[in-house]
């Protein structure tokens, strides 16, 4: 029972590395993300057809130590409304908090909620 | 036929299944080339500090599976980034895709030591006990192996998933989608031996 086929080999080559001394066009401030810091951050998690909702209410309660019926509510919005804002605050927070997501396979994203 | 977990009669907050010697050997395999998929990390060239200081990718990886479980973080599904959002999710992805690699990897190396380590009863099978650190690592694995499988089936909706259930006996995709179905019952039965 084979699955894993890498197509044309790639799996090697996601593995090459990336100059550190990223070639940086001249930033104009106007393209340059400038975050608003009155403004909070939020980790949306969006729905997909493959983890189990009990999967997902386990990791709103494990990661975020949410109660069960707050982490249930929340999986049921992803469900039902195609995502939901799981937590909010400071970009570095959420960009913790999406890296966990896709830790446990959950699909999550960061934006400024403006 | 195929069980499921329980709560471990011995191990507090642990997990039990008894498995038999071919379910053994499927999961093995299963979670083998998972690790294939996900590939070596930096370390792994002789150089112990290679980790330390290696910068991850900044392009999604092309195979859709490892673009599933390594998803853009500034743009979400059915949506085309913009620039702008392209760029942030390059520069995450360079900072975070190596360690989470490297967690699925630690995770399904743990899957399968626990797989080996499982002694034989007199007809192959045997109980195999998960602690709970364990328990959360193979959850873990397990929920990468249904993302991986259901990538591979094209299943992108709920629809989809449905259909799943409805294959015909001669489908050729017919042996890979019992393994997804069955995994989710062995996810499933675990995720409630941990119910918080």
């Amino acid at each position: 029972m084979r699955f894993a086929f890498a197509p044309g080999g790639g799996g090697s080559m996601e593995h090459v590395t990336v100059p550190v001394e990223i070639e940086r066009p001249e930033v104009t401030g106007a393209s340059e993300p400038v975050a608003e810091p009155d403004v909070p951050w939020v980790t949306l998690v969006h729905n997909d057809p493959v983890n189990l909702m009990s999967y997902v209410t386990y990791v709103f309660q494990a990661y975020f130590g949410y109660s069960k019926d707050k982490a249930r509510r929340l999986m049921l919005d992803v469900h039902n409304k195609g995502r939901a804002v799981v937590s909010s605050g400071s970009r570095e927070e959420m960009e913790r908090d999406v890296q966990a997501m896709h830790g446990y396979g959950l699909w999550a994203t960061l934006s400024q909620d403006r | 036929m195929a069980a499921y977990f329980d709560p471990s009669p011995t191990v507090p907050g642990g997990a039990a299944i008894a498995l038999e010697e071919v379910e053994v050997s499927i999961l093995r395999s299963l979670v083998v080339q998972l690790l294939e998929l996900i590939g070596p990390g930096p370390a792994e060239n002789d150089d112990p500090l290679a980790e330390l200081f290696a910068e991850g990718p900044s392009e999604a990886p092309s195979d859709p599976a490892l673009a599933r479980l390594f998803p853009d973080a500034y743009s979400g599904p059915g949506r085309k980034p913009d620039a702008e959002a392209e760029a942030l999710s390059a520069e995450f992805r360079r900072f975070t895709e190596n360690d989470l690699r490297a967690r699925k990897r630690e995770d399904g190396l743990a899957v399968v030591r626990s797989l080996d380590s499982l002694v034989p009863d007199g007809s192959g099978g045997a109980v195999l006990t998960l602690a709970p650190e364990q328990s959360r690592q193979w959850l873990g694995t397990l929920n990468d192996l249904r993302l991986t499988l259901a990538s591979r089936l094209h299943v992108t909706s709920e629809d989809d998933s449905a259909a799943l259930y409805e294959l015909d006996d001669e489908d050729p995709r017919k042996p890979l989608v019992m393994a997804y179905l069955w995994l989710g019952g062995l996810q499933e039965s675990l995720v409630e031996t941990l119910a918080v």
